[in-house]
Parts: structure tokens; sequence; C-alpha cells
């Protein structure tokens, strides 16, 4: 790790502020990505704000049809909450399978989705539900938010402070662990809105991160049940390729994860 | 068998430390004044060192010296050696290129160092190395034996043409082809065995300490074996005399053999401590643990089985060839030779076996023995033949490795190993009750029917443990002999301490060996102490791998144990008025046999020392040595069967059982041996499935952190169903075969023979990923 100077900040605004004072800074939220990119010395902040001791940053609300994480809540929390399992029981199951313990316990959603892993977890659950993210300054849309691999709509120094999510009619994820990593080697998550829409979400399989399934999607407007997806085709162009999976074999994934997310949706 | 003698399942001492963080690693060691080292390592798998500017460097804060690769050439400090001298199949030696600690004109593989930064700090050394400035002409590489043999493929090392280091050959090619111009059926069979990183959970780390005064050095190293490391380090490194060289091996974090081989760090540490005048420490992370920490397995094979009409066997052929990478590392010349093709006739009759094994220069990380070291190889390339040959001649797969059991013993093979006992019937019907072999049918139709693949996989192995007779691996060119040392030493008091030449890294010795002297003498383990580890404490001794610490450590300190007894009893039969003769040794007292008359073990420790009354002519003292060399190898064997299944949407693999049925002899420990059987299952189901150390076509490694190698964890391996079949080891008073490596050697076959049963379809490498079998699973 290259030197660096930490500070905890108690309030949305004075991590802002502090921010805004420093060279390069970064904020700190779980520290399960940022920490081990500055222990390898391929990151170097000049300032580290930890977001941890955050009041404002911590919990989950439920008011109506719309289900509110705050952005510095772990996995851990986010999996034990009850309004989480009686409202989106999807995403209290993606959070159980997301990592390892140590993840779980300090990871957070707003770590997850500002740095937007093409294999990470979180963006498939928003961009199947339609959520919304809060920053500091702003809503942006799931749809807006995610702009490839490791990209998103955040400008500099803009602080995610929450997520809402809609509570779906009906919403599963499914994912093929990597089994070096536990990251998705493609996971998929697939929703029901109250108005019927439906929206599927693949993560860990494109080349250009999170993305929508339209064919699945397709399918499920005609017939929501596993076997409608049968007769789709995915295409393994565009798609990641590495050591552990090939494009076809993420391919198959993004069909057999949808339908398993299918017969799994609550 | 008292509470904590011999067969108990005592609880293991060492682990009250262990546990409660109060080990002491190398790391966890520090020196006054002490300095960090820092490695530069090569970014290129092949390339020229133009030249090194450490100007900047030099002149950053904390930054005590920066040492180069020609510095310690022109100090004469030695290359590193190969143990174990191969001869080509043309009489010729084989051939080595020079492997210097650091490179000062060429590297041949990704994380080999170049340079060295010695700093105040870990920090600060670092620091300082991303300022030292390495101007390097990059060389064509190549990464796979097949690219590497081929003719224009680039070269290595000038001493060894074609990439080749030799070309060796073992068993009767005559006999050999006239059984298979005589066979009824041939099975033919291409392996690979992939690369793996060995990965113990401590990292490898040095600390040396020179003494100007002393001329003396103290290196304190994660070694399996530290009194070879300062055997080689001052024979043939030119570090320092054995007596000015004091090697100490704490508690070590796992070995799996990658720390049976003394590395660069170390020498460039020793070296350096003398150069800067202060100690100098090295603590490799995880990533140089992947790019340097010697490598295991990465065989490809292809091997023919000849059949007679009755399903025996009558020949086998094998071509091997393996990847050293890209220097001779200490025993890498006898892994997939000596340690592998001894062994391929597996448990079966085989008339005639005709072996051949290529090694080959690659620039990767190079290879030596890991957990198995050849054995594996064999068992895996044997087991899935014999799997491969009961679907080509549609036989059951039990039933015809029962048709070809060997059943006599001594059994000798025809590749130098005799089998001295064993009884391969007995471990294939207790694994096959144990899985309910005759209804797996039905639970496969079960399974169907639920939309699963299911399989079973059979693997019979048989090794060579207790390495090794000395004459025996003298006559096939080993540079040292195998045997073992003890000193049993009686304090005044009573208590004992045992100082053994055998290293424990996690095996428990310091819970085993203390067994056997309570089994004896019957005292309890807590008046014993283990010594080992250090050799100026401990005379010297061979060390830890091979399954051998055991069968060979434990013997020698049972030879010392007797020597000691008899003098025991002669001070006892003194003290007692009786003769020698009469006593016995129970419950800790020395008796005259069939009278209440005894004396307690601390007196007569005390009485040899005190000295007061001792038989005429007597030596005061209790303390007696002894060094075991054993007659033969041991041949731990046993049947590993696994039933699992495949989704096949995925290409997944869980496990529905697995059940392991060893002959190891004696058990001193079950409860440590089984802990011992787990963890050599899950490195083979890991191999099987999970691990593969990968490298691109240019020599850059792919896999060099967890985040893409990846590790077996619990959730990714069954419970185990274990058991014992024993027969004794005639070749060792105790008994005792060895069981460190049994798992790691039979586990891995039994997974893929399970996984292509499973899927239908023979052809699958490992490691059989859920991509490789649902792709498999697809195959036209
Ligand atoms: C072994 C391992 C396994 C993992 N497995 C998975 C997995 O299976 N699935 C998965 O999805 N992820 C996985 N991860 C990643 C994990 O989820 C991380 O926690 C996540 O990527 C980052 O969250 P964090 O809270 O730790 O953020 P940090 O590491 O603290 O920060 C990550 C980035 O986000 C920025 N940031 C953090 N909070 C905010 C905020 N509120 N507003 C703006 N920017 C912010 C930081 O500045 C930094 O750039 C794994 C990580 C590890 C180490």
């Amino acid at each position: 790790m290259y030197q660096t100077v930490y500070h905890r900040a108690s309030s949305v605004d004075e991590a802002v502020a502090l921010f805004s004072k420093s060279s390069e800074a970064k904020f700190l939220a779980g520290g399960q990505t940022l920490l081990p990119v500055m222990k390898q010395r391929l990151a170097s902040p000049s300032d580290v704000i930890d977001l941890g001791k955050i009041k404002e940053l911590q919990g989950v609300e439920l008011s109506g049809d719309v289900l509110t994480i705050k952005a510095g809540t772990t996995y851990f929390d986010i999996m034990q909450n009850a309004d989480v399992k009686k409202a989106i029981p999807a995403i209290a199951y993606l959070t159980s399978v997301l990592g390892d313990p140590a993840v779980r316990y300090r990871g957070t959603i707003g770590g997850s989705i500002a740095n937007n892993d093409p294999a990470a977890d979180f963006p498939a659950a928003l961009l199947a539900l339609g959520a919304t993210v809060k920053t500091n300054k702003r809503s942006i849309t799931a749809d807006d938010f995610f702009q490839g691999m490791f990209t998103t709509a955040l400008e500099d120094g803009e602080l995610i402070t929450a997520v809402s999510f809609p509570v779906p009619a009906k919403a599963g994820y499914e994912k093929m662990r990597h089994p070096a990593s536990r990251f998705a080697l493609t996971g998929v998550f697939v929703a029901q809105t109250k108005s019927g829409e439906i929206r599927v979400a693949a993560t860990g399989a494109s080349q250009s991160g999170v993305m929508r399934v339209p064919a699945i999607e397709a399918a499920l407007k005609a017939n929501w049940s596993p076997s409608a997806i049968d007769g789709v085709s995915i295409s393994a162009s565009n798609l990641l390729a590495d050591i552990h999976g090939t494009a076809e074999y993420r391919a198959n994934l993004i069909k057999v994860m949808a339908q398993r997310a299918v017969a799994a949706a609550r | 068998m008292g509470v904590e003698g011999i067969g108990a399942s005592v609880v293991r001492k060492e682990d009250k430390r262990f546990i409660t963080g109060k080990g002491r690693y190398v790391d966890d060691i520090k020196l006054q004044g002490m300095t960090h080292a820092h490695f530069i390592r090569s970014p290129h798998a092949h390339a020229k060192v133009k030249g090194i500017d450490s100007s900047a460097a030099l002149k950053m804060p904390g930054v005590v010296a920066v040492l180069t690769g020609q510095e310690i050439v022109d100090d004469k400090v030695g290359n590193l050696i190969c143990g174990w001298a191969i001869t080509s199949k043309d009489g010729s030696p084989m051939k080595m290129g020079a492997w210097p600690a650091m490179a000062p004109e060429t590297v041949r593989f990704v994380g080999q160092a170049v340079a060295v930064v010695i700093a105040e700090s870990k920090n600060l050394a670092r620091d300082a190395a991303e300022a030292v400035v390495v101007n390097y002409e990059e060389l064509p590489a190549v990464a796979d034996v097949h690219a590497a043999i081929k003719s224009g493929a680039p070269q290595l090392h000038p001493e060894a043409p074609g990439n080749q280091v030799y070309d060796w050959v073992i068993g009767d090619e005559g006999a050999t082809d006239a059984a298979f111009a005589k066979a009824a059926n041939v099975v033919k069979l291409d392996v690979t065995n992939n690369r793996l990183a060995p990965n113990a959970m401590e990292p490898r780390a040095a600390i040396a300490d020179y003494d100007a005064a002393e001329e003396h050095f103290t290196l304190y190293t994660t070694s399996q074996n530290p009194h070879v490391a300062r055997l080689v380090l001052s024979a043939f490194y030119n570090i320092a005399p054995e007596h000015k060289l004091r090697v100490i091996a704490p508690d070590v974090g796992g070995g799996f053999g990658s720390k049976i081989f003394i590395y660069p760090e170390e020498m460039v540490a020793l070296w350096a401590s003398k150069k800067v005048g202060r100690p100098v420490k090295w603590t490799g992370d995880r990533t140089e643990a992947f790019l340097t920490d010697a490598h295991g397995r990465d065989h490809v094979t292809h091997a023919e089985m000849a059949f007679d009409a009755n399903n025996k066997i009558t020949g086998l052929k094998v071509k091997t060839y393996a990847n050293f990478g890209a220097y001779m590392s200490l025993f890498s010349s006898s892994v997939p030779t000596y340690l592998y093709a001894t062994l391929l006739s597996g448990q079966y009759n085989i008339p005639a076996i005709h072996a051949e094994v290529v090694g080959v220069y690659t620039n990767t990380t190079p290879v030596d023995a890991y957990r198995g070291a050849g054995r594996p190889e064999a068992s895996y390339l044997i087991e899935r033949l014999m799997e491969t040959a009961a679907r080509q001649l549609k036989v059951d797969p039990a039933a015809l490795r029962r048709t070809n059991f060997i059943t006599q013993f001594p059994h000798q093979t025809p590749v130098i190993m005799a089998y001295d006992t064993g009884d391969f019937n007995a471990s294939l019907d207790a694994a096959m009750k144990a899985i309910d072999y005759a209804g797996f049918a039905g639970r496969k139709a079960k399974a169907k029917a639920d939309g699963k693949l299911r399989g079973i996989g059979v693997s019979c192995y048989i090794e060579a443990c207790g390495i090794a007779p000395s004459k025996a691996v003298g006559s096939l060119g080993a540079g040292v002999g195998l045997w073992e040392s003890a000193e049993v030493r009686v304090n005044p008091v009573g208590t004992i301490e045992v100082l053994t030449g055998s290293h424990s890294h996690g095996q428990g010795h310091e819970t085993t060996f203390c067994q056997l002297v309570a089994e004896r003498l019957g005292v309890p383990i807590s008046q014993v102490s283990i010594v080992h580890g250090d050799t100026d404490k401990v005379q010297f001794g061979m060390g830890t791998y091979g399954s051998r610490s055991a069968a060979v450590g434990l013997t020698a300190i049972l030879k010392a144990m007797e020597k000691m007894e008899s003098k025991a009893k002669k001070i006892a039969a003194h003290a007692l008025e009786a003769s020698e003769g009469d006593i016995v040794i129970e419950n800790g007292e020395f008796k005259v046999a069939g009278t209440d008359k005894a004396i307690a073990f601390p007196m007569v420790a005390l009485a040899a020392y005190t000295a007061h009354n001792l038989p005429d002519g007597m030596e005061p003292g209790l303390k007696e040595s002894a060094f075991y060399d054993p007659t033969n190898f041991t041949f731990p064997a046993g049947t590993y069967i696994c039933e699992l299944e495949v989704d096949p949407g995925t290409g997944k693999t869980s496990f529905v059982n697995f059940v392991a049925a060893d002959d190891f002899g004696r058990l001193i420990n079950p409860m440590i041996v089984e802990g011992q059987v787990h963890g050599g299952l899950v490195q083979g189901i890991g191999q099987a499935l999970l691990e593969h150390a990968i490298y691109d076509a240019s020599g850059q490694p792919v896999t060099a952190s967890f985040m893409d190698y990846a590790m077996p964890r619990a959730d990714d391996v069954p419970s185990f169903n274990l058991s014992h079949t024993t027969t004794l080891c005639p070749g060792n008073p105790l008994g005792i075969k060895g069981c460190g490596e049994a798992g790691a050697i039979g586990a891995s076959a039994a997974v893929i023979n399970a996984i292509t049963d499973a899927i239908g379809k023979n052809n699958l490498e490992m490691p059989a990923t859920p991509d490789r079998v649902w792709r498999t699973i697809h195959a036209a």
C-alpha cells in the first residue's frame, strides 16, 4: 500500500466536502474492492474517506411499495433484514450467495454498484427491478446508472446515499458462482413488476457489464414459466470468455440461470 | 494400548499454540537491527537483462542496498543444484542449464528475481524497488511442453538443445512390444496431469543473520528439512561451512513438498546479510508464492494397455512429457522418473511395462515434488486406463480390477518396486460395501428421473512411501541417503526429550511421536517433548516429505528408545537386585516380573545421573541415539470410490458420497491419520475439479491470485466416509506404511472416473470445471 491520508466522515456533507478538498480522494465503504487494490499498489488515492460511521447511510426502509436500502448497509445486514425478506426475498437470497462471509460482513450495496464490476450481483438486481440510485445530488434510474464495465453515471465526488426498489409482483435470482472468486460467472435476475412488466438482467456475462436480456423478457412476457425460455437462443458474441467460462458457456448459463430464477421467483 | 499410547486418538498437543495464535512462524521473529528485502522480479517469461539502474533507488529514504544478480555471481555464490542425477536412454547425463540465485544475464520465467532491495522496512524496500530501472530485451518464450519440443521453438538453455533435459526409459521394451503383438485388446488413452500451485497457508519466508565476529550465519526459514537446507547451502552454495551455519525451521504453516527445496530467496538473504552487516528478512506474499514456489505435476502422457482374451493385462506402454519449467529444482528430476514410472504397475499384475519420460524446459515456474510427487501422476494414469478399459471391454470396472489384482506378496513389478504386502481385494470390498456399489444402478436411474446425471468412479491406488532405502535410491542417482535420525534424552527427573530429524509442518509429530514413548514407558505424553527444526539442537536428519516421518523417523526414535530402555533396565535391575532379563516396563515403572518389586522411571533416571549406585563400569547418564535406514519403501494402498451428480444444464459436479478404504499399516493416532486423509482427498479433488496453474502462450501466468486460481473450499468437497483395511508393513518394526499423501494420490482418478461415467463420455481432462464438463456433454 502507498501512503495515504485516512479520514472518517460523520455525515454525507462532510464526506463530500472532504472529497472536494483532496487531490485524488476515494470513498471507502466496505473496502472489499478498494483495499485489495490499494494493497497491490494498483490504486494510490491521496486521501481515503471512510463512510462506515455515517449514520444516514445505514439501514433499510419499507414504505408502501418501495424498499429503500441505504448505501452503506452491508450485505449481511441486508440478508438478515425482515423487510427485505418480506418485500423482495430475491434480494435477501442474492446477498446470501454473494462472496464469502467476510465479504458479506464488510461489503456494501453502495460500494458494489459504484464499482460496477461486470460480475457483481447487485447491478443485476437494480437493473431487473428498475431501481433508482439516490446520490447526494440527484436520482438516477438503474437503466441510466450502469454504463459498462466498471463505469457508472456517477460524477467525480458524487456519493451514493441509497437505492430504492419498487416492490415487484415476483422476482428471482440465480447465479453460477465463479469457482475461484465466487463472483457471478453468470447470474440472472428476473422480475415481474406490479404493473406486469417483465425485466430480466444478466451479470457476469457481457463484455459491456450488466445487461438486459430482451429475448428472455419477450418469452416470459408471453408465458411466465421456465419452459418458456427453452426455445430462446442467446448469442455468444460480445459475451465474456476466460479460463473459467467460454462465451458459449456463458450464453448457455444466461438461459439456464434465467429458467432457475423464474422457477425460484416469489 | 494405553490412553495415550499407539492407536489412541490423542488430541494434538501443538494445537493449543496454533489455535490461540501463539505459533511462532518465521515472520513472527524480529531481530535487533533487522532489514527487509524486496525482490525485483522479471515481468517477462524470457528476456535478456541489459542493465539495472539503481541510482535513484539508492537515494531513497531507508534504502540500505540494492544488490544484483551479477554481484551474487561475482561473489561466487553457487548456482542452484538438482540433487538427483538421471541418465538418458542414450547413456548421456541429464542436460541442465545454470540457475543463479538472481539472474545476471537472462530471465526465463515471470517472477525470476534479478535484484533485491534491502531497506529499513518492507514498504520502503517496495517503494525503492519501483525506482529501480531494469532494462530487458524480450526474447520469444514457450510455456507448453508440446510447443517447447517442436523444432524452431525458443530455446531456454544452450546446455539443453531442443529444451530437452533427458529422455529416460524404464522397463523391457522388447517384452512389452511382444505382449502388444499378441494382445486380444488394446486400450489407449491420452491424459494431461494439470499443473498445480501448492499454496501452503504460510508463504515462504527467511531471516538471515550474519555474525561477523564469529563468521557465523543463522537462517530462520520455512523448511521441511532444515538439515538438508544447511547441507546444500554449505556444500554447494558456498554460504558457510556447516558448523558456521545454523538453520532453524520454527513453526511452518504447511509445505506439501514446496518447502523441501532451497530457494534463491534464502540464499540471497544469507549473502545479503553478510554484505550489509545486518539481519535481512524476506517474507513472500501470495503473488510471489504463485510465481516462485515450485509448482507440481504438469505431465502430458500417451499410454496403451494390452489385455488377453480373459481381460488380464499383458502389457503397458507409456510415453510422458514432463514440464520442468525454466530450471531444474532440487528433486525435480526424480519426480517424473523414479517416483512416477516405478509405480506404473499400480495394484495389478502386469508382466511387461515400458515407459519413456522426456523432461522438458519451458518458460514457466520450476516444477518439483508436490504432495504425492510422481505417484499421483502414475495412479491417475493407471486408474483412468483401467476405467477406460472396463468401458471398452464392457466389463464392470471393479471386476476388471479384481481380475488383475496382485494377490501374492512379496511381488516384484517390472519397474523396480517390490511390493512387500497388501490386500487389495479387502480395500476394494470395504469401499464397495461402504458406498453400496450394488445399489448404484437404482440410484442412477432415480437421479435421471430428477434430471441429474449420476456417476460412480473407482480408484485403486498404490504408492511407495517411507522414502527411502539409501542404498536403493543411491543406485538410482540420488545425491543423498534417505534414512532418519533420533535421540532420546532422559532428564534427571525422568522427563523425556526426543530429538528428531523429521520436521512437523502440520503433521502432528509433537503428538504422535510422544505416543510411542507413552506406549513403551507408560508415562503421560505431557512428560515428553519433541524437539525438531533446529540444526543446532538436533543431530543431522533428513526432514519430512514422502510420507516418511512415521515409517522412517518414528522407527529411528524406536531404535533409540530400545537402546535407552536397555540401559535403564540394567540400572533398574541393579537397584532392585534382580537380573536384567526379569525387568519389565509397566505404567511408568520398572518391575521385576511376577513380584511387587518396582522402581519408578524417574528414579531410574535420577540414578543414571546421580551415578552413586550404577552397575560397575557403566557410564552415567541416560541418552541414546539411533539412525534408521529403511530396507524397502512402504506401500500404502487402498480404494477410493466416489459417487456424484452432474447438472447437465451447468456442468457442475456435486458429490453424493466419497468413501476411502486405506491400508496404512499400523495407525499411531487415528484422528491425525483421518485429518491427513481428509486434507489429501481435498487436494486430490481440488486437482480434479478446480485447480490449474495456467500460462498463456507467451509464458505469462494467468492464475497468480486466489481470484483466478480456484482452491477447494469446504463447500466444494463432501463429508468423507473413511475406513481402514490393515496389513502391517513387514519392513519396519512398527508395521507403519504412511498416510500423508494417499488422499492426494488416489482421489483425482475416482472423481474423473465418476464424472465420465455420469456423462457417458470418456475423454475429460482435469480440472473438470463446469464449463469443460458442459462442453464435453454437448460436444458432437
Ligand atoms: C473474495 C471476494 C469475493 C467477492 N465476491 C463477490 C460476489 O460474489 N459478488 C459481488 O457482487 N461482489 C463480490 N465481491 C466484491 C464485493 O461485493 C465488494 O464489497 C464490492 O465490490 C465493493 O463494496 P465495498 O462496500 O466493499 O466498497 P469499497 O471497496 O469500499 O469501494 C469500492 C468502490 O466504490 C466506491 N464507493 C463505495 N461506496 C460509495 C458510495 N456510497 N458512493 C460512491 N462511491 C462509493 C469507492 O470509492 C470505491 O471506488 C467480492 C470481493 C471479494 C474480495
